[in-house]
């Protein structure tokens, strides 16, 4: 029996001789040269399907790995719900041992699930009727999976006991998040609370809320009031307008066009600065008169920065903002939407203006802007935001744990130190001097977002900042919708925060 | 007890996926091995593996139901795997084993998979799997002795395209698409079979077609016609089938990779019209781009087919454990996405393998024929069995769009079954012929008359 090796195409290929018959030896030569010109096709043939083999294992391989997340944790996903029968469904605890959603199981084996903060954590946590919402959707299937050890499985099945299924750890701060959810008062809008070197997301409110308790009983109405959406999480899914938070990028593609010379730059405010049919006005037509690139930035300088935005190279712009993900999709499993900017190399020169001050086509959400906070805070590196730190069993080992990772360093440490420097001026002589009052450091941005929809204008308040500048603790988005300047609502709201924070 | 059940049902879990592992290995290890003993006892341990397989599947399958009649089932089973084991072995020394074995696991594995979703869908395929393998013992003597079979190339095309025709015509609309005729009670699907009629077509026109046109020009336009038959009567899964096993005898008989270019060009172009002219063929694409933009109408099927793999994970839920039969049409278009649940994707991708194993087995045959047109037969079945294999694993795991055709063997369906078992049979026969053909060799080689030098390494 022969092995043949090679073929004429150059393919190596060890030809495959299946006989049950021992052959004498003795070589067939003639023969062989024949068959191995022959066969050179269906040697390539073979090639090809072994390749589309080979796909077939990969997108199985895929779907158990990189497709997993997102197949199990689908919406439509019902398959875990079967298993609801054989297991209690886990808890949502805080890591200090809050528990935020935990089921109760009565004397005749009623389960009922409980929500101990009702409307505090409605969309971050979810609910779990209904379809299913937050954490209680796309955790649904550790939830209702059970990792305790063979041992303790066997013992509830001898006793014909229902199964625990895994708790889940989350980041939430529930001090933080009460304060937050206060904070926001009666406004709608959202506020979202990271930890900057970390990316744990320590709060995250939205408004309109409901109640997860009672919310089979209220869904029809709340489903029908399309006006409040109370279900849509605004802090990761809404999209609004940023305003002049947006200067923050504003300014680093300057300092990206202008490296050495930026601390010169000067510019005379009048009030207004008009290119084709748009004229740009500084808020509440104040004329703040010369002014550096501080003092724009501080007092939110519209005009000043409506010339930025002349001068800047509108490719080299939008390079800067897909770098901190517009346009994509956000370094995170947390269900949110894409934030849009529209500018190109093409914009015509309003466009350029409205976009330097966060008006024109962009549109951001609260938790996009509070990863652009926090970076800026994190010395230029986005930390991958996230708000479940572990999974653990019903009796506390450990089943799968998130640990802090590096997106990208979206900016060198130099200009997050310029950046922090303009956002602690806001906060000592510009929009956000209220913040200034704390026994606590800060820097921040504040915005006041137009919009008009279907005929109506108004307002957005925006604040984005750090607390504790020099090691920065916090990093904080809010935004309250129609709440006019940022510094009339959304400042008082991200001081309110800092301050629980740093009355422990 | 229950603790003792648990335990068993999980350990059962496992050794069925180990055993899975051990007879895939197998059935590549034996293109390694040379050596008639070393060979037979590969085949010995891939035997003992079916055996075994089968007997945990069903044990599982009765710990989980409790239902007597499957002890009847597995017994009858068992008997069904002895003989054919038995009888191919005895009937036909020289036929491959690696075929037969793969052809045996692959009928345990839908078995199982079959009984698991329906009993009564069970005992209905075996009974054509019986009546299926009856007829491949007797297809390699047909091959062997009736050599003007391999004369009818007309005779052929006008039944293959006649049939196809038939069911445009006279089809009861099933499932969306028209694909069953109604013979005295039984519906069947004639495309599984005109596949097979197909391949035998085509060799005939191209086995002697190298370097003339014409003939090139009116095989390729035949083929077109079957093609194009099938996308009208919105068999997708089968027109592409038949396009690509054309494309690759083209290749083959006549070696220019020009013409082949052309044809996928020409291809890709017809599929951009179709998919102008034809809804259903843009309902089909839309719903692969994303499954879940209409989940509660079109992209029901592939979602939970999804959501089936995803759930069984590395390991699978175990027989009985998972909720397959969420997914509609399981048993014939999504298979795989069943098997990937319960019995998990180290199983699934095994099951690929040897898939991959008996396509390769089929190339491997047609490389030892020296007839051109049993090569091109043999090349076309083996393209057209490796194409279903990805056409159907591709579209339950969303890598291509889902056309609903069967996974050869493991699937439910009596045309499907019955049709891979003749072309597996048909395959046999060229196997067995090709010994034929080296035996004659070996004669001249022999002869003392043969010009000496010719072509001896020294």
């Amino acid at each position: 029996m022969r092995k043949r090796d090679k073929t004429p195409g150059g393919f190596r290929v060890r030809e495959i001789r299946l006989d049950t018959t021992e052959q004498p030896g003795g070589s067939p030569g003639r023969v062989d040269r024949e068959d191995r010109s022959r066969n050179t096709e269906l040697v390539i043939v073979t090639y090809l399907f072994v390749l589309l083999f080979a796909l077939l294992i990969g997108t199985v391989v895929w779907i158990n790995t990189i497709g997993h997340g997102s197949l199990v944790s689908n919406v439509n996903n019902t398959k875990k719900d079967s298993s609801a029968d054989k297991v209690i469904r886990g808890s949502i605890v805080t890591e200090n041992g809050t528990q935020l959603a935990v089921t109760n199981v009565d004397a005749d084996g009623r389960e009922s699930r409980y929500y101990p903060y009702g409307q505090m954590f409605s969309h971050v946590v979810g609910y779990a009727t209904n379809g299913k919402g937050g954490l209680e959707a796309s955790m649904n299937n550790d939830l209702l999976s059970t990792h305790s050890s063979l041992m303790s499985q066997l013992r509830s099945e001898e006793n014909s006991e229902k199964l625990h299924g895994d708790n889940v750890i989350v980041t939430l701060d529930p001090k933080l998040q009460e304060a937050a959810w206060y904070a926001l008062g009666s406004n709608r809008g959202a506020v979202v609370v990271m930890e900057p070197d970390s990316g744990k997301i320590l709060a995250m409110v939205s408004k309109p809320d409901f109640d997860p308790n009672t919310i089979s009983q209220e869904w029809e109405s709340m489903v029908a009031d399309t006006a409040n959406s109370a279900l849509l999480n605004r802090a990761s899914q809404g999209r609004y307008p940023p305003g002049s938070t947006f200067k923050i990028l504003t300014t680093l593609a300057y300092l990206r066009e202008h490296p050495t010379d930026f601390e010169s730059f000067s510019y005379d405010c009048t009030g207004s600065l008009t290119r084709g049919d748009v004229t740009i006005n500084c808020y509440n037509w104040e004329v703040h008169g010369p002014e550096d690139l501080e003092g724009a930035f501080a007092h939110s300088c519209n005009t000043a920065y409506a010339n930025i935005g002349l001068g800047l190279d509108n490719a080299k712009f939008r390079n800067v903002a897909e770098s901190f993900c517009f346009n994509s999709t956000l370094p995170t499993t947390f269900p949110h939407s894409e934030s849009i900017f529209r500018l190109t190399s093409g914009s015509p020169e309003e466009e350029q203006m409205t976009t330097a001050i966060g008006q024109g086509d962009t549109l951001v959400t609260p938790l996009h802007m509070c990863m652009i906070a926090s970076t800026v805070a994190n010395g230029g590196i986005m930390m991958k935001p996230y708000c479940v730190s572990r999974v653990e069993t019903y009796d506390g080992e450990v089943v799968e744990e998130t640990k802090p990772a590096i997106y990208k360093e979206l900016m060198s440490a130099d200009e997050a130190q310029v950046l922090t420097r303009y956002m602690k001026a806001t906060v000592s002589y510009g929009t956000a001097q209220e913040l200034g009052w704390g026994w606590y450091s800060s820097a921040g941005k504040t915005g006041s977002a137009e919009y008009e929809t279907n005929g109506t204008t108004g307002t957005h308040s925006w604040f984005v900042g750090f607390s504790n500048p020099d090691d920065p603790d916090l990093a904080i988005a809010v935004i309250a919708e129609d709440g006019g300047t940022g510094s009339e609502t959304a400042v008082p709201i991200a001081h309110a925060v800092f301050d629980a924070w740093y009355s422990y | 007890m229950s603790n003792l059940m648990t335990l068993g049902l999980q350990t059962a879990k496992y050794l069925m996926i180990v055993l899975m592992a051990i007879y895939t290995f197998q059935s590549f290890a034996v293109f390694k091995r040379s050596g008639a003993q070393a060979k037979d006892m590969v085949f010995l341990r891939q035997d003992v593996c079916i055996f075994m397989f089968q007997f945990l599947g069903y044990l599982v399958l009765f710990l989980k139901t409790m239902n007597a009649q499957l002890i009847i089932s597995y017994a009858a089973q068992a008997l069904y795997l002895a003989f054919t084991l038995l009888l191919f072995r005895n009937l036909y020394p020289k036929a491959s084993r690696l075929l037969i074995n793969n052809m045996c696991m692959l009928l345990t594995i839908g078995m199982i998979m079959i009984t698991r979703l329906s009993s009564d869908w069970s005992v209905k395929q075996f009974w054509i799997i019986c009546a299926g393998t009856v007829l491949a013992l007797v297809i390699p003597v047909i091959i062997r002795k009736l050599s003007f079979l391999t004369k009818m190339t007309w005779a052929y095309v006008v039944a293959g395209i006649g049939l196809l025709l038939l069911v445009v015509v006279a089809a009861q609309v099933t499932n969306g698409a028209k694909l069953a005729l109604t013979v005295g009670g039984f519906a069947f699907q004639p495309s599984e079979f005109v596949k097979i009629i197909f391949v035998f077509a085509v060799a005939g026109l191209l086995s002697d077609a190298r370097g003339d046109l014409r003939k090139i020009i009116l095989a390729t336009g035949l083929a077109a016609v079957h093609v194009l038959i099938l996308v009208i009567s919105t068999d997708l899964g089968s027109a592409l089938i038949f396009f690509v096993t054309y494309l690759i005898m083209l290749y083959a008989a006549t070696g220019n990779p020009f013409l082949v270019s052309a044809g996928l060009l020409a291809g890709a172009a017809a599929a951009v019209l179709a998919y102008f002219l034809f809804s259903h063929v843009r309902v089909r694409v839309s719903v692969w781009l994303d499954p879940f933009a209409d989940y509660a109408n079109t992209g029901y099927q592939i979602s939970q087919a999804l959501f089936a793999i995803a759930a069984g994970g590395w390991f699978g839920t175990g027989l009985c454990e998972g909720s397959p039969t969420a997914i509609p049409y399981v048993a014939q278009d999504c298979m795989f996405a069943a098997i990937c649940e319960e019995l998990g994707a180290v199983f699934a991708i095994c099951l690929i393998l040897v898939c991959l194993s008996c396509f390769i087995m089929f190339i491997n045959i047609a490389m030892k024929l020296t007839n051109r047109y049993y090569r091109l037969v043999a090349l076309g079945l083996g393209t057209t069995y490796a194409m279903q294999v990805f056409l159907t694993i591709g579209g339950t795991t969303k890598l291509i769009p889902l056309t609903g055709v069967t996974l050869p063997l493991v699937s439910y369906g009596g045309s499907s079954v019955l049709s891979t078992l003749i072309m597996f049979a048909i395959v046999q026969g060229l196997y067995m012929l090709r010994i034929d053909e080296e035996k004659e060799d070996e004669k001249e080689r022999q002869d003392p008359r043969r010009i000496p030098g010719e072509g001896d390494p020294a």
